[in-house]
């Protein structure tokens, strides 16, 4: 029994069928710390993207080593710093909230590429042309640049979606009781895994198909040539 | 520094069993997207659909969760394989799918007129592919390889969850000897990240030696 939901070991059907409630309960964690990793990491990787545009070499050279860092290193064992060394320091935050950060740690500095590839995509014609206008640099980005930068960061960005979808079992190392988690309590107690394993398998296939064709919709509603910011 | 000294030798050993896991789980990736990357643009519909649904299973799915299927589930269906092997097979499973796709874009990027020339010349389909096009793709694939090499590199962390004593493993036993996290865990992550620039240097210069050997640079065959 988990959050008060028996399962039912009468048959391997009924056994499957009587847990499915208790993953889907564990769907909703993995849901929420997507999202959650997904927004830290659009806006983290905003923020290391501006900073490395800085032209300034005492500012830019630091963030590209931390991004670097970040890149190639596991999310796992961010995930343990995090955990075990930040109440050293006095911060104790809960596992769930620890996971999310973890993922969004790791994934802005893929995000942080993707905004820096997006700008520099636009065409340098548009550059020249607002700078031949005499537009002041924030109407450049606000209404030239990020508008036409939009369209070609969305399909990038997307597919990180779907990639922090799948990293979010990591969190069960540090005791988050998502969907794996919890297919493993149950395996544990009933000694019997090939059932609930196989299924968070097929949620996984669920919410990530589910999820790359929401990108795909979104991708092909965007205008080609810019979204207007005003 | 006395902290140091005595936390880098477990620590090392640990690098070891990743840095092999690395190594065979890449080659079985290497592998597994050659055979599903050629697979899946195959004219034998049999070969395309096995193609197909193995590299959607595996892209779509959740690696730790192939690993805990391979290393907890597998054996209640009779098929034990022991947390070395399913460690391997699970992270060259997952990366060979995500290779699959670059393989298969690679050899789509190959222009037409060299497949044209090669039947102009009656060449055979497999002296085609052997000798025409999986050279001149085989340099457009090397840099996807080499990032997807570093993902499979951060990848076998997760070993130490199905009880492997690799690099991961090894710091958090010594976590709960010693209780010095801040050393730990700073050291592991460097290590990794030495790993991580060492493979990189590595995949650059087959990258570089492949070109040589064809005769092509990746611009020129894009060109």
């Amino acid at each position: 029994m988990i959050f008060g939901i028996h399962w039912n070991l009468t048959s391997d059907w009924a056994f499957a069928a009587s847990i499915i409630p208790i993953l889907l309960r564990g769907m909703i964690v993995t849901v929420e710390a997507t999202v959650l990793g997904f927004l830290i990491a659009l806006i983290l990787g905003l923020i290391f993207a501006l900073l490395r545009a800085v032209p300034l070499k005492i500012v830019s050279w630091p963030i590209a080593v931390i991004v670097e860092f970040l890149r190639d290193t596991p999310l796992l064992v961010q995930l343990y710093f995090l955990y075990f060394v930040l109440p050293n320091y006095g911060v104790v935050l809960p596992a769930f909230l620890t996971g999310a950060i973890a993922l969004g740690l790791q994934y802005s500095a893929y995000t942080s590429e993707v905004y820096r590839a997006g700008l520099e995509a636009v065409p340098r014609g548009q550059w020249e042309a607002s700078m031949a206008l005499n537009m002041p640099m924030v109407l450049v980005y606000r209404d030239v640049v990020v508008p036409q930068a939009i369209p070609r960061v969305v399909p990038a960005l997307g597919n990180y979606l779907v990639s922090i979808i799948k990293d979010t079992p990591i969190l069960s190392a540090v005791t988050v009781l998502e969907m794996l988690n919890l297919a493993t309590i149950i395996g544990d107690r009933t000694y019997r895994y090939l059932v609930p394993l196989s299924e968070v398998g097929g949620l996984f296939l669920i919410l990530t198909i589910f999820s790359s064709w929401l990108v795909r919709v979104l991708e092909r509603r965007l205008p080609n040539d810019g979204i207007p910011l005003r | 520094m006395e902290t140091l000294s005595s936390l880098l030798p477990p620590l090392l050993k640990g690098a070891r069993l990743t840095a092999e896991l690395a190594l065979v789980s890449t080659g079985v990736g290497a592998v597994m997207a050659f055979l599903s990357g050629i697979g899946k643009l195959s004219r034998i519909w049999p070969a395309r659909m096995l193609s197909i649904v193995y590299i959607e299973v595996f892209r779509g799915t959740s690696l730790l969760v192939q690993m805990f299927w391979l290393y907890y589930a597998l054996p209640l269906l009779g098929v034990s394989l022991g947390a070395t092997l399913a460690g391997i097979l699970a992270l060259g499973l997952n990366i060979g799918a995500y290779g699959a796709e670059v393989v298969r874009g690679a050899i789509l990027a190959v222009p037409t007129g060299q497949y044209e020339a090669a039947v102009a010349l009656n060449f055979s389909k497999r002296y085609t592919l052997w000798n025409v096009v999986l050279p001149q793709a085989l340099v457009e694939m090397m840099p996807p390889f080499g990032n997807l090499a570093v993902q499979n590199l951060k990848d076998t962390a997760l070993v130490s969850l199905i009880t492997l004593s690799d690099l991961t493993f090894r710091a958090q036993n010594l976590r709960n000897l010693t209780l010095d996290t801040v050393p730990i865990y700073s050291l592991t992550l460097v290590l990794y990240f030495v790993m991580a620039l060492i493979l990189m240097a590595l995949m650059r210069l087959l990258e570089r030696v492949i070109a040589n050997r064809v005769g092509v640079t990746a611009a020129r065959a894009r060109s």
